[in-house]
């Protein structure tokens, strides 16, 4: 095999322990992981405080706060404190999944139609059902939209954790450029880039498919027997 | 029968929206809470379902102390209608309708076929049943809030300004076909408006909140626009009340001229009697369209607005089969309304 051969094209790295599917693998796993436990944490503070209104400066506050930590010297801190292992990486990735996921479920259960909300508690709703079965639902495009951004975030995100000795696809970054094998940096970089795309398609998929046509306003008025809206403006009121 | 008893509400903020009401709601009447805005009515509509809890006093509801139940259970033995309607906009207009049947634990397709004939009761078709609530006008979202408060066929409805979020046109025939359906079903209603005309136009007894939670007077239509209990309600009932009390009067015993002695204009009828316009002297263009007409189990205001607008001065009254068996020019009315209190 000759330099000139594109990193990615030669098949030698794509098997093995140290191929790109067992990075890949890795780096997925370090995501996901990552993504549970912000959602575990993220969500119920996030429904909690937009359900009820308590507590909302803590939802802004830990949202910019969040946002500002720098990932990798959050994760040097770690490793410092706790030693090599997987348990560091996971609490600096969670603490840059967790402010989207908070910020965006507040906001979205905040932005639900009030005169919605008080139609469901005057009709006999417990709280447990309007959060779950109004809120909650009409919130979905923004939490969802939350999570998506925060899905993008550590998956791209997440190659630090080969800075600290573990697998993924930081490996090609981290062990490319300590050999200045630039061929294998833009490799790393490309599969990095491809997974964010299909991830986010992957999650744009699940978010047509949750969110109710009502909310999101996909293919209504192309239903048969005509559009709504062309029957309702010749006689709004007497159908 | 819906009872507030020394029912006083205070907000954290020092503010008293209401203060000491004691008021009764007949069963399967429409009772108007009408009055300026920050006026209390409101507070109280929403303290019968306790979506507002009273700071002391006691509501019954056919008897029962609405405090002394669960606050769900009891929500959702009371229709509830607002404003905007406040539909679920990710659910379709038949599962916004079956909400309380949902709620009461009934099955699917009992709850879809009650909320379909529901749906048609209020005058929407079938067909919107799988419709979203973001394909209906206003108004038609409107006739879906107060489906779904009669979904699970409550004694007892509350409707907080229900027809003041549509254009008046609509209004109009919200309000006509609601007290048609009320006719029909009887329910103890209570109704907040801040327009005395909507108040006059449905209820069967009118209370006028003024400000600070007081109630200013208790009457049905006729004795407010008739006998305002003082300035405030006179004010508040407006200028026209004499014209707009007309209403409550019946045209029956309005004395009519035959056909002939309509003066020098002629009212043209067409083979089967019924009145087409008006022709000769005194027509400006030389014909006119008659415009309206009436019969005697009409209001006077109606007379009256007729006589006002007919091209020649002169209401048209019809029998029950739309022909045209007699005149009133407006002096005649005018004489009658003068005449219409003194002793005979």
């Amino acid at each position: 095999m000759g330099d000139d051969t594109p990193y990615l094209f030669d098949p030698t790295h794509w098997s093995g322990p140290t191929g790109i599917p067992q990075l890949l693998l890795a780096h997925l796993g370090y995501t996901g992981v990552a993504l549970l436990c912000g959602v575990a944490i993220a969500l119920p503070v996030g429904l909690y405080i937009g359900h009820t209104g308590r507590g909302s400066f803590l939802a802004i506050n830990a949202g910019n706060a969040g946002r500002s930590l720098p990932t990798l010297g959050l994760l040097m801190l770690m490793v410092t404190l706790m030693g090599l292992g997987f348990l560091p990486v996971l609490i600096a990735l969670t603490v840059l999944v967790v402010p989207p996921i908070l910020t965006s479920t507040y906001a979205g259960l905040r932005n639900v139609d009030r005169s919605a909300v008080d139609a469901a508690v005057g009709m006999g709703m417990r709280p447990w059902q309007v959060l779950w079965r109004v809120e909650v639902p009409m919130a979905l495009p923004v939490v969802l939209g939350g999570l998506r951004s925060a899905a993008l975030q550590v998956v791209a995100t997440a190659t630090v954790a080969a800075s600290v000795g573990l697998s993924g696809l930081g490996r090609l970054l981290i062990d490319g450029l300590s050999v200045n094998d630039y061929g294998r940096v833009i490799a790393g970089a490309v599969v990095v880039a491809v997974l964010a795309i299909v991830l986010d398609l992957l999650l744009g998929l699940v978010q047509r498919y949750a969110v109710s046509p009502g909310v999101s306003g996909r293919g209504l008025g192309r239903r048969t027997g005509g559009p709504a809206a062309p029957a309702s403006r010749v006689d709004p009121d007497r159908l | 029968m819906i009872t507030f008893e020394h029912i006083r509400k205070q907000f954290p903020d020092g503010t008293v929206a209401v203060d000491d009401l004691d008021l009764q709601l007949p069963t399967g009447q429409i009772t108007v809470f009408v009055g300026p805005s920050g006026c209390g009515k409101t507070t109280s509509l929403r303290m019968i379902n306790r979506m507002v809890e009273p700071t002391s006093g006691r509501i019954l509801v056919d008897g029962e102390d609405v405090l002394a139940q669960d606050p769900a259970v009891l929500r959702r033995g009371i229709g509830y209608v607002i404003q905007h309607a406040g539909l679920f906009p990710h659910r379709t207009v038949v599962d916004n309708v079956a909400t309380v049947p949902h709620l009461l634990g009934r099955n699917r397709k009992e709850r879809r076929r009650a909320a379909v004939e529901l749906l048609e009761r209020v005058g929407l078709p079938a067909t919107f049943a799988d419709r979203y609530p973001s394909q209906l006008s206003g108004g038609q979202q409107q006739r879906v809030g107060v489906a779904r408060a009669l979904a699970a066929d409550p004694p007892v409805m509350l409707m907080d300004e229900p027809f003041s979020a549509v254009d008046p046109v609509v209004r109009e025939q919200l309000q006509q076909e609601f007290l048609r359906l009320q006719s029909e079903l009887g329910k103890t209603i209570a109704l907040v408006t801040h327009d005395i005309d909507e108040a006059v136009k449905l209820g069967d007894t009118i209370a006028v909140f003024r400000a600070g939670g007081h109630l200013a007077q208790v009457g049905t239509p006729q004795e407010l626009l008739e006998h305002p209990a003082d300035d405030f309600v006179r004010e508040f009932v407006g200028r026209d009340r004499g014209f707009r009390g007309l209403s409550f009067e019946s045209a029956a015993a309005l004395p009519v001229r035959p056909l002939s002695e309509a003066g020098p204009a002629r009212l043209v009828l067409d083979d089967s009697g019924r009145p087409v316009c008006w022709e000769g002297a005194g027509v400006r263009g030389g014909s006119a369209p008659v415009g309206g007409t009436f019969t005697q189990h009409d209001s006077l205001r109606l007379v009256t607005d007729l006589a006002l607008s007919s091209p020649v001065g002169t209401a048209v009254r019809v029998d029950g089969a739309g022909r045209a068996d007699g005149l009133v020019p407006h002096h005649d009315l005018v004489d009658h309304l003068a005449t219409r209190r003194a002793p005979a």
